[in-house]
């Protein structure tokens, strides 16, 4: 009886948590295949080239939403990675025991800022003074968003570097700072710019930052000043229209994002991984 | 063209290969302590230890695990300056200079008092710019024909050109453990250091590669002073001119190898080489 209660026991959690784990692991096809599924068929080069068509006529692609969500990237490493880096670099370089933990535990929560959050603050520091939407407000938006991983993983990254290396440097006569700049930095650099590239991939995803800050539109954005599409607010303003077509190119904008992000990831990941392997050697 | 002997060392029962007769009086001393102590936090590493290293010689310093050796080393060139805690007193000269005197310039002692860890240590970066390193940032090649000559120069010094030199522009990761520690060696020697220092340079090594650094240290004791931290002792009795032992941070005996190993003058050095502890 008991013996039979312990079996019981044992195959219906094995079997529960292996189906969880299948679950967790099968999600990310599934979303995969559904979004390749409903927009697949929507994605060729006018889709990444045209801009968007009226309500009613066919066609017409996302072109500006893709260069929008670059421009606004490029403005968000432009905030996020020197402040992200230097920041990082200074707390596993420089920092004291309790600064070090007082800004790394400040950094864990800013991450855990929720992402609307920072689009307020955005919107109240740079859209209400400028009186109008912008790249630049999204931009630094998301460029916040980008410090704490930024930060965290710099310092981690520069932390591995062994102290073998530093003796070794500072053994031959090599000043503290140039220790760091020629020898620990250019160690540590193919993880710093995987963490980064990361981070990027994280928030290129962002939409609740650019609601009220780049705002949309529906035309190339001239410069920085004017509010711009990017490709998540698209999908969102395209999923809760009234059209079928609209929907359709919200699944296709969605499967194209999805895709520059997995890309992104997994040459991040492929590239860390085969220098860490040459550092381990 | 090596003179080699086999000479007997009863107290370590074996017969070992000696290159030549060790010199009965040393020349002037390069780096001299004098009642060094060195302490981590509360923790005494190095006590009271007057020391000579003399000028183009081998002066290896032996003991057991623990006894302050590397430590000691590491006064030499003021590494423990990077620990933490770490606080030094008494007297380290170098030519006649206090090498821990306030202001005095640690960049410039590191360059003349070269270094070489017991893992080899290479740069992530090409075999020619780990050599290439030291001359960079000290800013000591004019040209880059001058930086090339004395990159082959040094990989020539530590007998490592002929094997690496069609591909100097690999990663030095790729190297095996014995010629990763021979480019360090030359990464040392390229700046041209009066004094190495090489805290137990073969113990990570197989027998073949261990064999080629010692056989290296003869060439280099032509033209620098050497001091090596073993804890072999077979491999101090080859390559040393002098020896000094260590106890529990505290100097036991400090003599010309062939005396030290032969006829010990105290009795815990007669125990420790006779493999009674340590």
């Amino acid at each position: 009886m008991r013996d039979s209660w312990r079996k019981f026991v044992n195959v219906t959690m094995l079997s529960v948590t292996g189906l969880c784990t299948l679950l967790a692991a099968s999600i990310l096809f599934f979303i995969l295949g559904y979004l390749a599924w409903k927009g697949g068929s929507l994605i060729s080069w006018d889709f990444l080239t045209k801009l968007p068509k009226p309500v009613g006529e066919t066609g017409g692609g996302m072109a500006n939403a893709i260069l929008g969500s670059a421009k606004l990237l490029l403005l968000a490493s432009l905030v996020g990675v020197p402040i992200g880096f230097l920041g990082g670099l200074y707390l596993a370089e420089f920092g004291g025991k309790t600064f070090s933990f007082m800004v790394r535990y400040a950094t864990d929560l800013l991450n855990g800022v929720p992402s609307i959050v920072m689009g307020v603050f955005a919107y109240t520091l740079i859209v209400l003074p400028m009186k109008h939407f912008s790249t630049f407000a999204g931009g630094i938006a998301l460029g916040v968003m980008m410090i704490p991983i930024a930060v965290r993983s710099s310092e981690e990254f520069l932390r591995t570097v062994p102290k073998s290396l530093r003796d070794a440097s500072l053994a031959l006569g090599a000043s503290k700072w140039k220790t760091i700049a020629f020898v620990v930095i250019p160690a540590a650099l193919p993880g710093i710019m995987t963490g980064i590239m990361l981070d990027l991939a994280r928030v290129a995803g962002e939409t609740a930052p650019l609601l009220f800050t780049a705002f949309g539109n529906q035309f190339w954005s001239p410069g920085w000043m004017q509010p711009t599409a990017s490709l998540p607010q698209m999908i969102f303003r395209y999923a809760i229209s009234a059209y079928d077509d609209w929907h359709q190119q919200a699944w296709a904008a969605g499967l194209v994002l999805l895709m520059l992000v997995l890309a992104t990831n997994i040459v991040a990941r492929w590239v860390l991984r085969k220098r860490m392997r040459l550092m381990r050697a | 063209m090596n003179v080699t002997e086999a000479r007997e060392f009863p107290l370590l029962k074996m017969q070992i290969q000696v290159r030549e007769e060790k010199p009965a009086a040393a020349g002037e001393a390069t780096l001299v302590t004098e009642r060094l102590v060195v302490r981590y936090g509360q923790r005494v590493a190095v006590q009271d230890v007057s020391l000579q290293f003399y000028r183009k010689l081998i002066t290896a310093i032996i003991g057991p695990s623990g006894c302050g050796k590397s430590t000691l080393l590491r006064t030499l060139n003021r590494m423990n300056d990077t620990v933490a805690n770490t606080s030094t007193g008494g007297l380290v000269q170098l030519d006649g200079e206090d090498i821990y005197a306030p202001g005095y310039d640690v960049i410039r002692l590191r360059r003349r008092v070269g270094m070489v860890f017991q893992q080899p240590n290479p740069f992530p970066k090409s075999i020619y710019d780990n050599v290439a390193f030291g001359l960079r940032i000290n800013g000591l090649a004019r040209s880059r024909a001058e930086l090339q000559e004395r990159v082959e120069k040094a990989l020539r010094a530590a007998a490592l050109w002929d094997e690496v030199k069609d591909r100097l522009d690999r990663n030095a990761l790729q190297l095996s453990g014995g010629e990763q520690q021979r480019l360090c060696i030359a990464r040392a020697l390229a700046v041209q250091p009066e004094v190495l220092l090489m805290d137990e340079p073969a113990s990570a090594l197989d027998p073949v590669s261990t064999a080629k650094i010692e056989e290296l240290m003869f060439e280099l004791k032509k033209h620098y002073t050497i001091v090596i931290v073993t804890h072999n002792m077979q491999q101090a009795a080859r390559v040393s001119d002098y020896t000094a032992f260590l106890l529990n941070g505290v100097l036991v005996e400090f003599d010309a190898t062939s005396q030290l190993f032969t006829t010990p003058s105290d009795s815990r050095t007669e125990a420790y080489i006779t493999g009674r502890f340590g």
